[in-house]
């Protein structure tokens, strides 16, 4: 079966900073996959390559089959990889309603003279998006917040009108950045059942990182682990549990500890 | 309800303005001074709603759009005074109107593809040049007059005219914000790189916005020219820049009804003032020093009047 995405050997600097060197990874449709490390590891560094924030120092990025990593953000993400941001990146002053709607901008079929003479395709367009959006803000039961400033919604209900706002393009790939990121117990619960649900609603193949073990443990089938840049583990989550490498990259090399007191108290 | 009446019912506002235009003048209702003011009024409300468009709704900062009125101004007195026979000038005028708009439009290039690269306040250092050097330009063009400027367009710009020309140029900015371009314009505003991720194709629609702004600033520039009789390139300094962001942030940054409200106030205030001679010119900066400091969303500041938006039926459910 043809992979879904394709990134090999990509390799990124900033200035003299080597961010990511020879990334490798393979998502197959309808999986869901996970990546991890420590702060800085280069995790959201993937993600913008992937979606043409940045440009790659070398090493290609393939998507159904099509080279993609010259494209522009914009063509990226019509042709089917959508994402979410790690620090929530919505249109602050627009309604919900509006950026939702934004999401399917590419796919709103008209000119700029049909919008201006409000002829040919615009009616039944703006209708079919704008029907659109509200059944997707029904879904992620947002719906009363439509006509509200996005900047006025409770933070977990950004999150969701972020993934409300990148599953109207109808990706392939959907990519979330650290969606539970300060969530509480029962929210991140919810959360993690929201991204099963769309995932099987949506046929979506997702790449997650995520910084709470329980989310990626329990969400995904692989994981991929990046320290300084570099992919030091992948496997089942099992797997990755007790691999000593990246037991290490989070809590550190074990040291004999010999200038500690005795009695253990810090 | 049936098509008709709403269809009417639409048409009467216009209709009625239209109607107010061409009567009170011809009635002597409305003495030449106050028709010259309210002339002045209408294309200050044109040149605030385009600039409006550039730097309330899509963010960025342009300070030349009086290069675009003056493209806009030359190309339309050129054409009526050697292109257009005399006779049918008044039939040609809406043709001669377009055509400005058109050059200015062409003009909007140069602003526009350096927009695509670079933002804030280094795009506005493009736009300060863009106005200097075709002022620069006109001053040095000796076949359209040099500094002593353009004359001999006859006064085809009337009252009904303006008054139709703010009405369509209000109906295109409207419907350009409430569509899928418009969204996108104050999506860039909101975040550049965000808009991007979510598809939107922002080169293409910097330079619709630019397009569409430089063109009614164009539109604006022909009125103009036809009204005065008289064009030089010092008109179209960063003087009337100056005057044209004044109205955009006192009226509201955002706003259709706040440029219409902007450019009233300043072009009435400007005229009550005139016994203070020079010292008038001092009023604007002061207006957009204050104004920056004590109210930079202006009176409207991104809000709108209900009937002034475009009304979009939900489908019943849940909400």
């Amino acid at each position: 079966m043809a992979a879904l995405l394709e990134i090999q050997d990509l390799t990124h600097h900033f200035g003299g900073l080597c961010a990511l060197s020879g990334f490798s990874l393979t998502l197959a449709a309808g999986e869901l996959v996970g990546l991890i490390g420590p702060n800085g590891a280069g995790k959201t560094t993937v993600f913008n390559l992937i979606t043409g924030v940045y440009r790659p120092t070398s090493g290609s990025i393939r998507f159904l089959g099509e080279e993609i990593t010259a494209w522009p953000s914009h063509r990226i993400t019509a042709a089917g990889i959508a994402r979410t941001f790690q620090n929530i990146r919505l249109f602050k002053e627009m309604s919900a309603l509006d950026n939702v709607r934004l999401g399917a901008f590419a796919r709103h079929d008209y000119s700029l003279l049909e919008a201006l003479g409000r002829r040919g395709r615009f009616r039944a367009e703006e209708r079919r998006w704008r029907e659109e959006a509200w059944a997707l803000l029904q879904r992620l039961h947002l719906a009363h917040y439509a006509h509200t400033p996005a900047r006025n919604l409770p933070y977990g209900e950004q999150r969701r009108l972020e993934i409300a706002r990148a599953l109207i393009s109808r990706p392939r790939l959907l990519l979330l950045d650290e969606p539970a990121a300060g969530m509480n117990e029962a929210e991140t619960e919810a959360l993690m059942a929201l991204i099963r649900e769309i995932q099987a609603e949506y046929h979506l193949t997702i790449l997650l990182i995520e910084h709470q073990m329980r989310v990626v443990m329990g969400l995904c089938r692989r994981i991929t682990v990046l320290d300084f840049g570099v992919i030091i583990a992948a496997g089942p989550p099992e797997e990755i549990r007790d691999h000593p490498r990246v037991l290490e990259a989070y809590l550190g090399r074990e040291e004999p500890l010999v200038a500690e007191g005795g009695d253990g108290r810090p | 309800m049936s098509r008709v009446p709403l269809f009417l019912r639409r048409l009467a506002l216009p209709a009625g303005l239209l109607a107010l235009a061409w009567i009170l003048p011809a009635a002597e209702l409305l003495n030449p001074y106050l028709v010259q003011v309210s002339m002045y009024v209408g294309i200050n409300m044109i040149l605030t709603l385009s600039l409006n468009l550039v730097n309330g709704y899509m963010g960025e900062f342009s300070v030349g759009h009086a290069g675009f009125m003056a493209v806009g101004a030359y190309t339309a007195s050129v054409l009526t005074v050697w292109v257009v026979p005399a006779a049918l000038a008044p039939w040609l005028f809406p043709a001669v109107l377009l055509a400005g708009g058109a050059a200015a439009a062409l003009s909007g290039l140069v602003v526009a593809f350096p927009s695509f690269r670079t933002r804030g306040d280094y795009l506005a250092i493009v736009t300060l040049a863009f106005n200097m050097i075709v002022k620069s330009a006109l001053e040095n063009l000796e076949v359209l007059g040099g500094p002593r400027g353009f004359l001999g367009m006859p006064r085809l710009t009337t009252l009904p005219w303006v008054v139709a020309c703010v009405l369509l140029t209000l109906v295109v900015c409207r419907h350009l914000i409430y569509s899928n371009f418009g969204r996108g314009v104050v999506a860039i505003r909101e975040d550049e790189v965000a808009a991007a991720l979510t598809s939107v194709d922002t080169r293409r629609v910097k330079l619709y916005a630019f397009l569409v702004s430089a063109f009614l600033a164009g539109v604006a520039g022909g009125l103009y020219a036809h009204v005065l009789q008289f064009i030089n390139p010092r008109s179209f300094s960063i003087l009337k820049s100056t005057d044209m962001l004044v109205m955009v942030y006192l009226g509201g940054v955002g706003s259709l009804m706040g440029s219409l409200l902007g450019a009233a106030l300043f072009t009435v205030l400007l005229e009550l003032l005139r016994p203070l001679g020079l010292w008038r010119w001092v009023v604007g900066p002061l207006l957009l020093v204050l104004l920056m400091i004590f109210r930079p969303r202006g009176l409207m500041g991104f809000r709108d009047p209900r009937w002034l938006k475009e009304e979009e039926e939900l489908p019943p459910g849940p909400a």
